[in-house]
Parts: structure tokens; sequence; C-alpha cells
């Protein structure tokens, strides 16, 4: 076990979320009273407070929204990754998540770049969701 | 706040430490001389204290019992966030007004840079993407802004440049030396967009006010500032974002605007000086922008065209802020809008002061007018 990035602390609203990434999926909870999708988990819906709650399986699509380039190391587990990237996406279906954008140099970065996600194994419990360029980026 | 409170309060004392690295005492030290100091400005003593308000200071109760604060009608901790100075003073006026307390100190110490405070790591929800710390939620603000509006890094130069000419006129600012826009450009990133020098000056130090209802704040030593009115927006949408990401507090700080003039019967062509929370440069264009006094998206061409400079019509910080002075969660700015309606600032002193207006983007946003 090398993995030396920060671990996601699992807790009962989150755990589903993780446990589809390392299945492959991109799920985030929705509201069954008024359609509302929303991230980070929770127990009843941020918009109009119901609590009948489903897991909704995303496309994984989105865009960028606005996004940062760390040149300072917080984690050891990323001082080797030096400067490292993290956006803010847009989904599709409306959520926002911060990821990395993996395979665009920094400097290539854009709000609106289209991205969709994929899936990087750290530990046998832990698979992380960032996200690549949708369609090649301007050279 | 109600048309009830304007002018009812007053602050009629301020204190505070040298800022830097103290290891010798810590932030109850600290806490403990800026307090003493705010008593002799207002020529009071510690027995005429009845409340107490304790910011960052870990517990209260050893506080006071530190300082023999004996049977306290009032006293009130808050969450050790700078989003708590300016409501602190609210809190402390609208005790006063009711009737809960006769005269309040409020006491904030800390002392960050001696115990190696790392604003970001530790256990977050975003740390298995690596994303932490307070600037990089700014930067990421920074960056949308930029891309939203043409805004560019040099614009954030210039309200760093301008805060820190402002710092060279302060004995008690931290960082003195005056840089240019290259300079500022040349300083190294932290989290790009933003550079070291759109960061504030972590480091030991104390704040202390006191505050008294304005029937009793006549008689005392200073001149009384008036709390005239105030404001505030908490703004709770996408804070695991630690961004309200549409807006960049944009709605928040409107519906501050709209109501903090009408409180203190201030309008905001009487309004003489600014002291607005610049934890990160970027702060300092939200705030502009939010309480009106450029249009939405046109902060960065605002600030390089020098508005915010001494002699100009919305001298800004003029202390140093947290950017040159030291990062003092607010503490710092509101007491330096005390020494400006008060006329004592020497050289940086802005002519003709009657007005200082205090604004806070952030989380929990506030706006306090203060009038001689």
């Amino acid at each position: 076990m090398d993995y030396k990035k920060p671990i996601p602390a699992l807790d009962n609203w989150n755990r589903p979320f993780w446990a589809a990434a390392r299945e492959g999926a991109l799920k985030m909870q929705g509201c069954k009273s008024c359609g509302h999708l929303f991230y980070p988990p929770g127990p009843v819906c941020p918009c109009c407070f119901s609590d009948v709650l489903e897991w909704r399986t995303l496309s994984g699509r989105g865009t960028v929204e606005s996004w940062v380039v760390f040149h300072q190391a917080y984690y050891k587990g990323f001082s080797d990754e030096l400067p490292y990237n993290v956006a803010m996406v847009r989904l599709e279906e409306g959520a926002y998540l911060f990821t990395n954008l993996v395979g665009i140099p920094n400097d290539k970065i854009r709000r609106g770049l289209p991205v969709e996600v994929i899936f990087e194994k750290a530990t046998e419990e832990i698979t992380i969701p960032k996200f690549r360029p949708a369609e090649p980026a301007e050279a | 706040m109600t048309k009830e409170l304007r002018d009812k309060t007053c602050i009629v004392g301020v204190g505070n430490t040298q800022y830097g690295s103290f290891p010798e005492t810590d932030s109850y030290g600290l806490g403990a001389e800026a307090l003493r100091k705010a008593l002799d400005d207002a020529g009071l003593s510690i027995r005429d204290i009845d409340g107490v308000i304790v910011n960052r200071i870990p517990s209260y109760e050893r506080f006071a019992e530190m300082v023999g604060l004996g049977h306290q009608r009032f006293s009130l901790q808050l969450q050790a966030a700078g989003r708590m100075s300016g409501v602190s003073v609210m809190m402390a006026a609208a005790a006063l007004h009711t009737g809960q307390a006769d005269c309040i100190a409020l006491v904030y110490g800390n002392n960050g840079r001696s115990v190696r405070e790392y604003y970001g790591g530790g256990d977050g929800a975003w740390g298995p993407w690596g994303f932490t710390s307070p600037g990089a939620r700014h930067a990421m603000m920074a960056r949308r802004h930029m891309e939203l509006y043409g805004t560019t890094s040099e614009q954030l130069g210039h309200i760093g440049k301008t805060i820190r000419d402002h710092a060279a006129l302060n004995p008690d600012a931290v960082m003195r030396k005056p840089y240019t826009i290259e300079e500022h450009q040349a300083s190294r990133y932290i989290c790009e967009p933003l550079h070291l020098l759109d960061y504030c000056l972590i480091n030991d130090g104390g704040v202390a006010l006191i505050m008294t209802r304005a029937d009793r704040a006549k008689d005392l030593k200073k001149t009384p500032v008036y709390v005239s009115g105030f404001a505030r927006n908490d703004t709770y949408a996408m804070s695991s974002f630690y961004t309200p990401v549409d807006d960049l507090w944009y709605e928040g700080l409107q519906d501050i605007a709209a109501r903090v003039y009408p409180a203190a019967g201030i309008s905001r062509d009487e309004v003489d000086g600014l002291m607005i929370y610049d934890n990160f440069t970027p702060t300092v264009l939200f705030s502009l922008e939010g309480m009106g006094f450029c249009p939405r998206g046109e902060g960065g061409p605002f600030v390089a065209e020098g508005h915010l400079g001494l002699g100009q019509r919305w001298p800004t910080n003029t202390s140093g802020g947290h950017l040159s002075e030291s990062y003092m969660q607010g503490w710092a700015l509101i007491v330096e809008a005390v020494r400006q309606v008060r006329r004592e600032c020497g050289s940086r002193q802005i002519t003709n002061c009657n007005v200082v207006q205090y604004i806070a983007a952030t989380p929990v946003s506030a706006s306090i007018l203060f009038r001689r």
C-alpha cells in the first residue's frame, strides 16, 4: 500500500458515492420531491428539505467552471505532482464537484472546457473520480 | 438592523499590541495587553466592564478569570473566524441597547504565527483531490472572475500595492516596504492565479474594543465613535465548495448595501473611507462590486484606476489591512476605522474623515458604518 494522498473519510451519507466510484460510476443524491441533484451527500434535500432521496447515476460529463493550480504542497502525497490543478466541474445534470483534470497541461485549462469522468484506483476500497477533456484540447 | 439601533452605541476605546512573533506570550497574554490599552484609551478600568465578548482566545471563561472580570452580566465567545469580528460589534451593540450590559469589552488574541498555524492540509472533504486552504478557495473565485470579466492578476496587484503603500505610513504594520506591480507579478504563486503578495500575513497580536451606550459615551476620554448602522447576510449555499460560485457573494452584499445605509441614515456619498476584509486581494474586488462601489465585473479596471489610495475617493485599508499590517481577522480594521473617524492617524489620516465603512465578504458577510 503506497498510496500517499489523503483518503476520503467515509460516513453514512457519502458511502454510496464512494461505493459507486469503486464500481466505475458517478452517483449523486437526487431529491424525489423537487428533483434537485446535490453534493456533498446528506440526509435531506437542501433545496426543499424533503427526506425522500435517491441515488442517481450521472453521465459523467460536464464543463470546467473554474480551476486553480497549486504551487505549494499542503499534502505530502501531492508534493511530487506540483504544480497540480484542481478544477470545479459543473456536471451536465447541474451539480458541482472539485476534482483533478488529467490529460491536459495546466496552462490549457479554460472555463467551459468539456470534460468527462474517469476513475483512478487509489486503494482496494477507494477509487477517485477525476476528469479529462471530453474532446481534444486546442494545441 | 432596524433603525432602532442607529447611533445608540459607541466604541469608546481601542487597543492593540504590536504584531509579529511573540512566542513568549500567547493569545491570552496578547488579549490582556490589548484590553489594558483599550481601557486606558477609554479612560476606564477593568471594574467598569460588565460584559465581555472573546474571540480566538480559546476559553472566554479562563480569559475572564485571568484578567479578574467579576460578576459579568453578559459574556459570549464566537467562532475563531474573521467573519465574527464585525458580528461581535453587532452583538455588543444589540446587547448594550437592550440593557443586557452597560460596558462591553471585546477582546481578540491570536498567536497563529508562534504556533505555526497552517491554513491548509488536514482531513477536509476535498483532500483526496488536494484541494485545501482559504487561499485556494479565493483563487478559485478569482479565476472565475477573470474568466467571466477579463480581470487580471495585475489588477489584483493594484489592490495589494495600494494597501502596501498605506502600510508604509503605519508604524504598526508588519510589511512596510512599497512594491511595484512588476514585483507583485514576480512573487511566487501559492495557488495560481494568486501570488504570495495576494495573501495576508499571519502574525501574533491582540486587539480590543470597549463599547458602551451613546448616553454614557459622551463623558469619556475620547471622541465617541458611533456604531451608526449595520447589516449582515449569511450565505451558506455552496459552503462545502467555500465559494458561492454563481455570484461571488454578490447577492448577499447587494442585500447588505440595500440595508446598511438606510439603517445608519447615511448615504454612500457620505462615506469617507473603507475598511475591507482583505484576507486575499480578490475579496476586496468582490466587496467593491457587491456593495456597489463599481458595476459588477468592473472591479479590476476600477482598482487599477487608483480609487482606493489615500487622497482618492475611496481610501481603503489605510492601516495596511490584513495584506500588509497583519491578519487580525477584521479586528484591526475596525480599530483603524475608529482611529480614522477620531482623526488620530497622522500621515495616513483621511482628510475630514467623518464616516468609515467596514465591509467583510465572507460566508457571514457584514458591513458596519462608523461615524463621529
